[in-house]
């Protein structure tokens, strides 16, 4: 057990957990951020996906031993009403099936809009091709982002 | 307006309480939510609403409170079924709020989700749950205006008086309104004058997913629960000895149990268990007999050649239309198990508190959750509460209720609230799939390439019934043999998204074009001369309507241009299942003389579409977990556990792996015959049938990529 001081959608928590905790279930069982997603917890299926420092990150496979001052996003504090052009966009082309895996399709395609603004379709699929979806949106999910990256 | 119908008694019972606990979803994104205007939660608009029925409440300030009772796993109806009573109650959908209801047997029937039945099964019961209601806000106005009912109209959440120009809002109306009594027949409005049926209405939690709100079953958080993880046998196995000495010494577990050949692991969160399952020493020995897949492909071929097979139908003298035929074409198509694979794991949370339950989590019958809970602990159903939670898809594994059932145990045996969770190893290994099946299939044809005699066998492992006897062809071929075969094992099975025709759809329409070619006949004219002959002169029973089914063939041809283009070689599916009708035509063009999959074609009957967008996605994701399957999917056995144990492994089908999809649907204005599994079936076969007319190699088994027929084809996939 060791004390950490975690930086998450700005605020500032402390927790008391083992070492080799995934910074997951930490959100999930230790500070109540359950946007997050399990689901394969090996870095397959990108549910889990938040940002660190901006970049997107597989949280299921990221122990918050290594985690040090970076700064941490959650679907939570994506935005504080909901309305990153991202989630707009989402809700816009109504990409959800089941919605499991949405939260962790919308951190990938923001981190992804960050760096890259204007992407073409390739573009897209090569960023979002690490985030899989069991409902089979993927069509949604390709005229989401493009949507996104014109709302911005 | 038209159809004046009964109502329904169940619907109507008078509800003592509106507000029955739980949790409410109370998310509501709408223009009207500005920061200036204080959006009422749930809580407060149901304090003073007024109940109608089982599925609406109206506030009087003008809120309508809608309670969805079946479970959503992603195919929209907690969307779809409030906007079938917003409909008939001409609500202003901006006003409208759902609520995912619980569990409750006395208000609703057929409170599950599966068999694509919802929206068919409730389309009429809501319809007049939302007219009745309207009607005694209508009959409420007439007394208030002093006018006669017949001169008003509602509109938007409004009665009108057309003459005066006076307008109340069903706010005003509803105290009264709900003292009158409920008519026993009520007119419901003529589908031509539907405002929000057929509508792209947004997913009513759009807003929650996509920032991340608890809505599903692995989200739930009870104050002072213990976390549990279980280990379970191999199939066919049962515990020799448990060393768990390991396990004890990782911090945060405070529990070991062993309890009827799992061993479980509890704690107080999620992650030391994870770890603790890992170091169980557990030694196990046989209980029955241990399968591997080698033995499933010996087993196949014993039981297609037995002499006995259960007969699911015959018609004519199949033996003597195959000694007359001029040929005789034999295929041997080959499916494996596959994992359901829900993007959220199996997961439920129990408190047992002597003999009273409250379970709360992800199923698609929780009926089925209560029944098993009471039966397992001895206790009457009524004592069990069922709250359902949003489910993270379900595709058939959330019909069965193990998971909810170990989660109860454990909470007895812990004398504390437990939520029990799988990793998703668990899932995968944990049992409950499709099943594995190999089918014969044969056709005689006469001088002309006439089919005059069609023979299936199919055999499979925990199947049931593998075939489908009253099927398409049956009923278009004079003489007909249907046989199944099911092998008894300790893997067990599940209905799995299209049970049973998610393979059989695709064997059978690659077999029909493998009939077609050597009768040497158009694929799609084929299938239409024999729909032909079923028409003029059916042979014994049908299950499907032959005319719905030509619909979407002739539509399907259409939209895809069939036969026009010699560049794009093109395969053709078509199947009846759940009430509803799916033709699929795949294209296929050579680029660099190598196959290039681009675009699947669909034309759907599925009666009245409800919401377009929601269509869209089953028919979409129908094809996407068709195809995806048939490419890729395979759960293979050794010694009774399965060597796919994640997605590392398991391979699911991801967005550069999909082509173009265009879907059209048959404008016929019946009611809705259901969606949620129509569309997968037919897949396999038409991108099956595309290969074959592209390179000539036919594949008759799943996954594809696995075959060596397909091992030098480099099949690319492009979208637009
Ligand atoms: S849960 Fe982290 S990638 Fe799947
Ligand atoms: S929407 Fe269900 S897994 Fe993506």
């Amino acid at each position: 057990m060791a004390n950490y001081n975690l930086r998450i959608n700005g605020n500032d928590y402390n927790v008391e957990v083992e070492d080799d905790t995934p910074l997951l279930w930490v959100l999930r069982d230790h500070i109540g951020l359950v946007g997050t997603k399990y689901s394969c917890g090996i870095a397959q299926c990108g549910a889990c996906t938040v940002h660190v420092n901006g970049e997107a990150a597989f949280s299921c496979t990221l122990p918050v031993s290594s985690i040090g001052s970076d700064e941490i996003t959650t679907i939570e504090g994506l935005s504080s009403e909901g309305d990153h052009p991202v989630q707009k966009a989402w809700d816009e082309v109504d990409t959800a099936q089941c919605g499991y895996c949405q939260a962790g399709q919308i951190m990938t395609a923001a981190a992804f809009l960050r760096k890259n603004p204007k992407p073409t379709m390739e573009e897209i699929e090569n960023a979002m091709n690490r985030n899989l979806c069991r409902c089979g949106t993927y069509h949604k999910i390709r005229e989401a982002v493009a949507l996104a990256a014109k709302l911005k | 307006m038209a159809n004046l119908t009964k109502t329904n008694r169940r619907d109507f019972l008078k509800i003592a309480a509106t507000a029955s606990g739980g949790l409410f979803i109370g998310f509501y994104w709408s223009g009207c939510d500005s920061p200036k205007m204080k959006v009422l939660t749930n809580e407060e608009i149901l304090l003073n609403a007024h109940n109608f029925n089982s599925y609406l409440s109206i506030s009087p300030t003008g809120d309508v409170v809608i309670y969805s009772p079946n479970p959503e796993l992603g195919q929209n109806i907690l969307t779809s079924f409030p906007m079938v009573v917003a409909e008939e109650l001409d609500a202003d959908w901006q006003k409208v709020r759902v609520i995912q209801a619980n569990l409750d047997v006395e208000k609703y029937d057929r409170q599950l989700t599966g068999g694509s039945g919802a929206m068919p099964h409730s389309w009429e019961r809501l319809r007049k749950a939302g007219a009745t209601a309207r009607h005694l806000l209508i009959a409420a106005a007439a007394t208030k205006m002093n006018v006669d009912a017949s001169t008003l109209s509602t509109s938007n959440g409004e009665v009108i008086h057309k003459e005066s120009g006076k307008k109340m809002g069903y706010g005003e109306l509803v105290t009264d309104a709900s003292k009158l009594t409920a008519p026993e027949e009520v007119a419901l409005k003529d589908p031509k004058d539907f405002k929000i049926i057929g509508t792209p209405v947004k997913n009513v939690e759009n807003k929650a997913m996509f920032t991340g709100q608890p809505l599903y079953g692995l989200d739930f958080y009870r104050e002072g629960m213990l976390h549990a993880m279980i280990q379970r046998p191999p199939f066919g196995m049962k515990i020799k000895s448990v060393d768990d000495a390991a396990a004890r010494a990782i911090s945060g577990v405070t529990e070991v149990v062993t309890f009827k050949n799992n061993v479980a692991v509890v704690g107080k969160s999620t992650w030391p268990l994870m770890k603790a399952k890992k170091l169980l020493k557990i030694e196990y020995e046989p209980d029955g007999v241990v399968e591997s897949t080698f033995d499933h492909d010996r087993l196949f071929a014993e039981l297609l050649n037995g002499k006995t097979a259960e007969v699911k139908r015959k018609d004519g003298d199949v033996d003597a239309a195959f000694k007359n035929a001029a040929q005789v074409i034999t295929s041997e198509y080959q499916c494996p198990f596959l994992s359901h694979s829900p993007m959220e794991p199996q997961n439920f949370f129990a408190h047992v508190q002597g003999d009273k339950v409250e379970l709360v989590g992800p199923t698609q019958t929780p009926d089925r959750a209560r029944n098993d809970t009471a039966q397992l602990l001895g206790i009457p159903p009524e004592n069990i509460t069922v709250q359902i939670t949003r489910l993270g898809g379900g595709f058939g594994r959330r019909l069965r209720a193990d998971f909810v059932t170990e989660a109860a145990e454990l909470s007895k045996m812990m004398n504390a609230p437990i939520k029990l969770t799988w990793s998703r190893e668990d899932d995968m290994t944990g049992g409950a799939y499709r099943p594995a099946v190999r089918y014969r299939f044969q056709a005689a044809l006469d001088e002309s390439g006439n089919m005059i005699g069609y023979k299936l066998r199919g055999v499979g492992i925990n199947a049931g019934n593998s075939t489908r006897e009253n099927n398409f062809p049956s009923g278009a071929v004079e003489n007909v043999l249907i046989e199944s075969v099911d092998h008894k094992s300790a893997i067990t099975t599940n209905a799995w998204r299209a049970p049973i025709t998610n393979f059989l759809a695709y064997a059978e329409q690659s077999f029909l074009d493998e009939v077609a070619l050597a009768a040497k006949k158009d694929p799609v004219q084929f299938r239409l001369d024999l729909l032909a002959k079923a028409k003029a002169s059916p042979v014994g029973e049908l299950q499907y309507d032959v005319d719905r089914m030509i619909g979407v063939i002739k539509m399907a041809a259409e939209k895809s241009n069939w036969g026009k283009d010699a560049n794009v070689m093109q395969g053709f599916s078509v199947y009846f299942s759940h009430r509803s009708y799916v033709a699929q035509v795949a294209n296929i063009e050579m680029e660099n003389n190598q196959p290039v999959l681009k675009k699947i074609v669909a034309a759907t009957d599925c009666g009245i579409v409800v919401n377009p967008t929601g269509a869209n996605h089953q028919v979409r994701g129908g094809i996407v977990d068709g195809m995806g399957h048939a490419m890729y999917g395979n759960l293979t056995f050794e010694n009774g556990l399965p060597k796919q144990k994640n997605f590392d492994t398991y391979r699911l089908i991801r967005m550069k792996e999909v082509p173009e999809i265009d879907v059209h649907y048959v404008q016929n204005g019946i009611d809705p015959t259901g969606l949620g599994e129509p569309a997968l079936p037919p897949t396999g076969g038409a991108v099956a049938n595309a290969i074959f007319k592209a390179t000539g190699r036919r594949l008759r088994s799943q996954p594809f990529i696995e075959q060596k027929e397909f091992s030098d084809i480099k099949l690319q996939i492009k979208r637009a």
